[in-house]
């Protein structure tokens, strides 16, 4: 009963709003047709052309009155249909709202799950020919760094401008380890991203009292420290020639390779094809780049993760409440080294060949553009942000040329004026009572260093 | 035979603190009973959370000794520990001025940040945890239960999975007092935590800290510059003038010392009588 008076009520007022609406956008619309006018009648109602004896006038009135005709329509209908459409803050109830973020993180969660089928038969598909490969191993090479400069930026907050050196580190580690002493892959791998792991902890140590500004500046010198030692140290790094001859990755000792003694397509009697090691190549980041988030996810939920998150949001409460403020920040840059370096293993034995100009502070930068688009601390968003400016850079700016960096740029700048916490700015909680909610950006610090 | 004093759980000798030339505490001594409510009060400026950021150890003090003992005797100098320490090691809690909740997090989190060293021990460090050990699945479920209890008793368990940046100020206020009692404390220590509440929001924060001290046998220290809670629920005083002690007692004694009137009203000791005159006629 009082809710259809009520509703009566509302009904009324809308219609008496309406057409009260309707004379003030009339007149809106009126005077900008008026300033049309008086625009219109010295800029486009003469012309004046070449005649045989001298200029002349010609009047082009239809043209002039038809400028002003499209500037009353048109600002009548933005006054009475855009501007004036029900506000979407004051119709969000909280239900909507509660709604529309369960909504949100299912489809975050079936959109991950997605991805990971999608990535699994990828190489199965028929489009998926070697130019494609290749792209997907660099496009998953940095959806790997990305997941592990999120440790640090997303979940510690600490602003790192020099992720590039630990994959420098990982990277040189391997080389040196695979070509010197012979080790093999697996063996090296996990050496170099130990290694990494440790330059993570050597440069943890002396910005522990550095924040914000001053943390970034002097991880940003770290990462050019690095590659000028790569650079210059000629007797152990080979300098500027970098390092050649670095072995391939095998299949429990099978090799790819067209003929030998023990080969990939000889032992599964295949018709060799050069597609084969691609194949593996993508199979072993994706197998990388996956443990990366499992690992991430998994920490999130430990007392260590949650640690990195409060750190982020507050450093001054942590201390407060008993938490080891140095060993936290110490792990967080050993975890996110250790990614880099595995990353940086996988970058030298794709390539075969590295030297000190795979390392230059764009790299870094590039993967801290593809964490923040991403949405800090969000797997899924860096994951779609690498896809698109790695791939779509690689797929669909190519043929600008020169022109690339100035729309990548551009992309960027956008993005952030659009969605200015990144493609995916809620934060998943990582533990639940009753109901799992998801938390918009604007209540979730991003940390000060 | 008389009984013996209970020993006091925080003593305060001849603390002070300078910073370059400005003395913000000069020669404090004070000892806070075991489960006595200890207000610190004083006019804007007295230096009340300096010396709040000595004890939680924020500030290094520049002189001076404070000294927590706890039930089986064994005692911290806590001038001499790292700040972290003094909440894992001491147990001393402490609340800030302006809430300093970890705003992103959802209200359960906040309290189970506060049972980090527990929850990293049972994890053996993370090694354990992310390997899904059922010893550590065992300790983040009792961590859950404490949270849970501490949610019930400030009354925000409904709010549970919301973040603590979207509860009203009120409900900061206490979620924060929850948080600090998740680090199972001996001693809290809040500071001013009935700024900006309303008077009925004050009386329930009277009621919650009398129920910590009783029920939880806490002993608590306050800041506080709203006279109703100060005067409500403490069982003893300690005024704060210009870094220096002015008073010390039971609320009684306080309220009627000429100098604590004198320095809240910002006059001589002597015209203290005038001035009451004044403000009675």
């Amino acid at each position: 009963m009082t809710d259809a008076v009520a509703s009566n009520k509302d009904g009324a007022a809308t219609k008496v709003a309406t057409s009260r609406d309707f004379a003030a956008a009339f007149k809106d619309a009126a005077i900008s047709a008026g300033i049309a006018l008086l625009l219109s009648v010295p800029l486009l109602s003469y012309k004046t052309v070449q005649k045989v004896v001298g200029l002349s006038l010609e009047d082009r009135w239809p043209l002039a009155l038809g400028a002003v005709g499209i500037v009353f329509v048109g600002r009548l209908a933005l006054n009475l249909f855009w501007w004036n459409r029900p506000q979407r803050v004051a119709s969000a109830t909280p239900e909507a709202l509660k709604r529309a973020t369960s909504y949100l993180t299912g489809v975050g969660k079936w959109l991950g799950v997605g991805l990971v089928v999608f990535a699994i038969i990828f190489p199965f598909l028929p489009f998926a020919d070697r130019r494609m490969l290749d792209l997907a191993i660099l496009v998953l090479t940095y959806v790997m760094l990305g997941w592990g400069l999120n440790i640090v930026v997303g979940l510690a907050g600490l602003l790192d401008l020099g992720y590039v050196a630990f994959y420098a580190v990982g990277a040189y580690s391997f080389a040196l380890l695979a070509t010197n002493l012979e080790l093999g892959f697996w063996i090296s791998l996990p050496l170099a991203g130990l290694l990494a792991a440790f330059w993570g902890l050597i440069l943890g140590f002396p910005v522990l009292r550095l924040r914000g500004d001053y943390l970034a500046i002097v991880t940003l010198a770290f990462g050019e420290i690095i590659r000028i030692v790569l650079l210059n140290w000629y007797s152990f790094t080979n300098g500027p020639d970098g390092i050649s001859g670095i072995p391939k990755p095998t299949l429990f000792g099978l090799e790819f390779k067209r003929s030998g003694d023990n080969t990939f397509a000889d032992f599964f009697g295949l018709e060799y094809s050069t597609l084969h090691r691609f194949i593996y190549l993508y199979f072993i980041i994706l197998i990388l780049a996956l443990i990366t988030n499992y690992v991430t996810i998994r920490l999130r939920r430990l007392p260590i993760g949650r640690a990195w998150e409060a750190l982020r949001e507050d450093e001054i409460a942590c201390r407060s409440l008993g938490i080891n403020i140095t060993n936290t920040k110490l792990t967080a840059f050993a975890m996110g080294a250790m990614f880099g370096g595995f990353a940086g293993s996988f970058f030298a034995t794709r390539q075969g060949f590295i030297s000190p100009e795979s390392f230059t502070f764009l790299e870094s930068a590039i993967i801290l553009a593809i964490v923040v688009l991403g949405g800090m601390g969000s797997q899924v968003g860096v994951a779609i942000a690498a896809v698109v400016l790695i791939g779509g850079g690689e797929l669909f700016f190519r043929e600008f040329d020169q022109y690339r960096m100035l729309i990548f740029g551009l992309a960027m700048v956008m993005i952030m004026v659009w969605r200015p916490r990144g493609l995916i700015a809620t934060r998943t909680p990582s533990i639940v009572l009753k109901e799992r909610r998801a938390i918009t950006g604007n209540l979730v610090a991003e940390g000060h260093g | 035979m008389s009984m013996a004093e209970p020993s006091p759980i925080l003593r305060v000798d001849h603390l002070t603190m300078r910073f370059g030339g400005l003395v913000a505490i000069n020669d404090l001594s004070f000892a806070a009973k075991v489960g006595d409510i200890t207000a610190l009060i004083g006019p804007n400026g007295a230096g009340k959370t300096t010396v709040f950021n000595c004890f939680t150890g924020f500030y290094k003090p520049t002189e001076g000794m404070i000294t927590l003992a706890h039930d089986n005797g064994h005692t911290f100098l806590l001038e001499r520990l790292d700040d972290y320490h003094i909440s894992s090691q001491a147990r001393v809690a402490r609340t800030f001025q302006n809430i300093r909740l970890f705003s992103g997090m959802t209200a359960l989190e906040n309290l189970l940040v506060a049972q980090h060293g527990p929850l990293m021990r049972s994890s053996s460090y993370t090694i354990g945890g992310i390997f899904g050990l059922s010893s550590y699945v065992t300790a983040e479920n009792a961590a859950i239960d404490f949270a849970s209890y501490w949610l019930e008793k400030v009354g925000l368990i409904d709010r549970a999975d919301d973040a603590a940046g979207d509860l009203p100020y009120g409900a900061q206020r206490r979620l924060e007092i929850a948080r600090a009692m998740c680090t199972r404390p001996v001693l809290l220590c809040l500071d001013e935590p009935a700024a900006g509440l309303n008077p009925r929001e004050s009386q329930e924060l009277n009621q919650l800290l009398l129920n910590i001290r009783d029920e939880e046998g806490l002993s608590i220290l306050l800041i506080e510059h709203d006279m109703g809670v100060v005067m409500g629920i403490s069982d003893h005083i300690v005024v704060l003038d210009y870094g220096e002690k002015i008073a010390d007692g039971n609320p009684e004694e306080v309220r009627n010392d000429p100098n604590v009137i004198a320095a809240y009203l910002g006059v001589e000791e002597e015209q203290v009588d005038d001035v009451e005159k004044e403000i009675a006629s």
